[in-house]
């Protein structure tokens, strides 16, 4: 196997071609924000919170989709990008209805480690306060779509690894809301196998089990690679 | 009772009931029942082998999909540029506030590709050229009899 | 439609000796409905305006009666003249046949020269050498980004696999522009040879064209091309008697502009959500079904046989089609040489404003696009100039506004345009927008800021910046560019206090 080497900030770092970007930073123990990425499920280069300036490149890459490149000298962190993640973050608490103190995932939420990271505390632009509505018919589980992101990692993670695809993404633009069946209620589509993937990989409090209260959900994303990851070797034995 | 839906048959054998059909299947099954029903939607659903929520994600992606039955006259006032420097605007508002309706949908295309005939408008699929409020107010009124 | 039957029942009595035919757009589309008079070589454009078809088919046979029609002008019409800055100053060579031959007619368009060129290119029996043609002649796409498409070709020739897919995007979303309808409409068995060539070119077995539902005429149009074309053998297996086999599937959108981003057609194509992913890889590696694919722009594939048709001297540097609309004497679709200055197109040609106010600024390039002010009128239109002014070339749209016209309320229009068309996927776009649309509304209302000015500014820039696809990326374009040309118009709206600081 080839190897390519980048540098990385200050850093100079060693890795397997046809690694991405963002394996290259994390392997440096670089820290760079990320939603819609998880180990385990297919990129999708959605959030766009992994943006980073690559030299020679007038566009900036979002790294959990770019593949490394021999050579290739990136900034993790310019003031640029800073700017940039808080903006996008801010966008995010505009559109949705996040009140994080009556939240079940109040202090486990991807989202709220986000803002405090970037050191943002009320969003600059104007609440949309969006009419959006929660879904509690599912017997185990609830969804609030006040705290949805539209990451679609749990769309994923019922698709490719489940393989019940019960979640999609319905219209679009600011309309877009997670579906599930012909838009139905969750707990009427015959295909959920109650397996809760969704759930535990929800970066929000969006998904989460019904009879948890106010910070009592933990998510487990990290479990989702391992599963990933003994399934497929699982696969490689004869 | 299951509706069977027949006149989409030839359409789905057509395609070979091959999943990439799915816009082709949808057009057709909104030309020939009007619009989306969930019924309809179930159906075509079993008949491409396409998990639910991937026909409903895909269907409401697209404008000209409906989910509800059509009204029985339509007006799409065009909102592409040309027509909006010629005041497609006013146009949209004054047909909203005075001829308000059950019988007639009143909506908005992004050009039909004939700007020359700016500010113009579609009723029920036909082009209406130079239209100005008044008489269009008017002949509106005069189809809804 | 009338005006053709009623023509066409006279011409049918015996003796006539005239043909009477349904022609596609001629240009001038604001003089319309128009009909064209040919004697021997000489033709004339006749505009009809106030007679009705029933006295035209009388008139028609009365001049007939009494002979040639050479100098006829019905009553109630005008002839065009032939030297009027608007038809004398274009370059028709992609729109040469539209309005000369019937485009639902295989054999009239044969007889105009249609399909020579494939049946030349594939008797040379030489792929390279259409590649070499066509990247020689500096051919760049016509559906807005302008990609050299000699290049795009060559990638995709070079490819392994022995399956390849091509597409013709006929999306045309740009609110304002027709040119492709013209094309498709007018001349579509040049579309479908331009496809066939490159389809021989870079060896694709299948190809697909994406064609909008809104555009009904042309869909019928197209696919009676299709199959008048495969019953003839230009399109199907062993075309011309070569080895060489293509056949070609018309696929309908149905309503989705960013459907004409290239990921997103092919999500289309393949019956998913028209949204975009990230490229690389990109369609030429990885398209349709996953095969490589080669996607060009309506015109630009009509381009091809008359570049081989011409060769590269003649051909020169190439001709752009137009959509001439908003405050101008004259619209209608144009094709004029690349290079041509815009003050010729919009005021020669386009005869400026109608009631003679001045010029303020033109549009290209639609949503993506931005303003060009009245100062730069003497910029040649091309590819480099237009993006130095901080605009695009774009697929064809121009769009004139006269000094009525408050840029603030044109950047507004974008904005809400791209809002309602962005699908979603990436957060700048989906919510910058939103937020973009709400700032200029704002403004709009008298209730902004310098603050909010500001902010106008660098969420424009993020958006820019961050978001994943061509549309997210050019959706800030209308407003920082009229921000550049037009910022005095920004700066009346303000609060009155805040003006004054
Ligand atoms: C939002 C968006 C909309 C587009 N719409 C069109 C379109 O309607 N027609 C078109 O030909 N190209 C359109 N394009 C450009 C295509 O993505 C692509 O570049 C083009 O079809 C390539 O063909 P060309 O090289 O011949 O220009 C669009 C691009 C974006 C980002
Ligand atoms: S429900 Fe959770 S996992 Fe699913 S899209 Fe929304 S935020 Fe992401
Ligand atoms: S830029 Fe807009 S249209 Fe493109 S992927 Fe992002 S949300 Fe979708
Ligand atoms: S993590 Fe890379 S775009 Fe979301
Ligand atoms: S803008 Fe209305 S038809 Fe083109």
């Amino acid at each position: 196997m080839s190897v390519c080497t980048l540098r990385i900030d200050d850093q100079d770092v060693a890795i397997a071609a046809g690694s991405t970007v963002l394996q290259a930073i994390r392997s440096a123990a670089i820290a760079v924000p990320t939603l819609c990425h998880l180990d385990g499920l297919s990129p999708v280069g959605a959030c766009r919170l992994c943006l980073v300036e690559v030299e020679g490149s007038e566009r900036l890459l979002a790294a959990c989709v770019t593949t490394v490149q021999d050579g290739m000298r990136i900034h993790t962190n310019s003031s640029r990008l800073q700017e940039m993640r808080r903006t996008l973050i801010e966008l995010l608490f505009s559109e949705g209805n996040h009140i994080c103190a009556i939240c079940v995932a109040n202090g486990q939420c991807e989202l709220q480690d986000l803002a405090v990271r970037v050191g943002m505390d009320h969003s600059r632009f104007s609440y949309r306060y969006p009419n959006r509505c929660v879904d509690l018919s599912h017997p185990q589980f609830g969804l609030d779509h006040n705290r949805c992101i539209l990451c679609t990692r749990c769309v994923r993670v019922c698709d490719e690894v489940e393989g019940a695809h019960v979640w999609d993404v319905g219209w679009r633009g600011e309309h877009c809301q997670i579906i599930s069946g012909l838009a139905e209620p969750w707990g009427a589509v015959e295909a959920c196998t109650n397996c809760g993937k969704c759930i535990e990989v929800c970066p929000t409090g969006a998904l989460f089990h019904k009879g948890e209260g106010t910070d009592e959900k933990h998510g487990h994303p990290g479990r989702l690679a391992a599963l990933v990851q003994g399934r497929s070797r699982q696969e490689l034995e004869p | 009772m299951p509706q069977d839906f027949e006149q989409l048959d030839p359409v789905l054998r057509r395609h070979q009931f091959r999943a990439d059909a799915l816009l082709e299947v949808l057009a057709a099954a909104q030309r020939s029942y009007g619009y989306l029903s969930a019924p309809l939607l179930r159906h075509v659903a079993t008949s491409l082998r396409l998990p639910l929520s991937r026909v409903q994600g895909t269907a409401s992606f697209y404008h000209l999909f409906r989910f509800t039955p059509p009204p029985r006259h339509q007006c799409l006032v065009c909102t592409g540029t040309a027509c909006h420097v010629q005041g497609a605007g006013g146009l949209l508002q004054e047909l909203k506030q005075h001829l308000n309706c059950p019988e007639l949908d009143i909506g908005e295309v992004r050009c039909v590709g004939t700007c020359s005939g700016a500010p113009l408008v579609l009723v029920d699929g036909e082009i209406w050229n130079h239209q100005r409020a008044p008489a269009l107010i008017e002949a509106l009124q005069e189809l809804l009899q | 439609m009338a005006l053709l039957d009623r023509c066409a029942e006279v011409a049918q009595q015996p003796g006539s000796g005239i043909t009477v035919k349904g022609v596609g757009c001629h240009g001038p589309c604001s003089d319309g409905p128009l009909f064209s008079v040919a004697c021997g070589d000489e033709v004339r454009l006749i505009s009809v305006q106030s007679s009705s078809a029933s006295e035209l088919a009388m008139e028609l046979q009365e001049a007939l009666s009494r002979g040639s029609l050479r100098e006829w002008v019905p009553r109630g019409c005008r002839s065009l003249d032939p030297q009027s800055p608007f038809l004398a100053l274009q370059r028709r060579i992609v729109l040469e046949r539209c309005g000369q031959i019937d485009p639902e007619d295989l054999s009239d368009a044969e007889s105009a020269g249609a399909y020579q060129q494939l049946n030349a290119v594939l008797a040379a029996n030489n792929p390279e050498a259409v590649i070499d043609l066509v990247r020689r002649s500096g051919l760049r796409g016509r559906g807005g980004a302008g990609y050299p498409t000699g290049l795009k070709w060559a990638t995709v020739a070079a490819m392994p696999g022995a399956e390849k897919r091509l597409v013709c995007n006929a999306d045309e979303g740009d609110p304002g522009a027709f040119m492709d309808r013209t094309i498709l409409e007018g001349d579509p068995h040049s579309v479908l040879e331009g496809m066939a060539i490159a389809a021989f070119a870079v060896g694709a077995q299948h190809g697909f064209i994406y064609i909008r539902a809104e555009y009904p005429l042309a869909i019928a149009r197209l696919r009676r091309a299709i199959a008048q074309a495969q019953q003839q053998g230009w399109l199907g297996t062993t075309i011309a008697g070569s080895r060489f086999s293509f056949d070609l599937e018309l696929r309908v959108g149905a309503g989705a502009y960013v459907c004409g981003e290239e990921t997103a057609l092919i999500h289309s194509i393949e019956g998913q959500r028209g949204v975009p992913r990230p490229r690389p890889p990109y369609p030429a590696e990885h398209g349709v079904f996953g095969l490589p694919t080669l996607i060009n722009n309506v015109e630009t594939y009509a381009n091809i046989p008359v570049l081989h048709r011409l060769g590269l001297e003649r051909y020169g540097v190439g001709t752009k089609v137009f959509s001439l609309t908003g405050h101008v004497s004259r619209s209608g679709v144009i094709e004029v040489p690349i290079g041509t200055s815009l003050r010729t197109i919009v005021e020669t040609m386009a005869g400026g404003p109608p009631d003679h106010k001045p010029i303020k600024a033109v549009q290209t390039g639609g949503p993506s696009g931005g303003c060009i002010p009245a100062a730069a009128l003497d910029t040649p239109v091309d590819y480099d100039s237009l993006q130095a002014l901080g605009t695009i070339m774009g697929s064809g749209g121009m769009v004139v506004m006269d000094s009525t016209t408050n840029m603030v309320d044109v950047a507004a229009y974008f904005m809400a345009f791209s809002r309602e068309e962005s699908c979603g996927k990436c957060i700048p776009c989906r919510t910058g927008t939103v937020q973009l649309e709400l700032l200029l509304r704002k403004l709009l209302a008298r209730k902004a800021t310098v603050a909010d000015l500001e902010q106008l500014e660098r969420l424009s820039e993020t958006v820019r910046d961050a978001s994943l696809c061509g549309l997210g990326q050019s959706a800030p374009k209308p407003v920082l560019s009229t921000l550049r040309h037009f910022r005095a118009d920004y700066l009346a709206l303000l609060q009155p206090l805040e003006a004054s600081r």
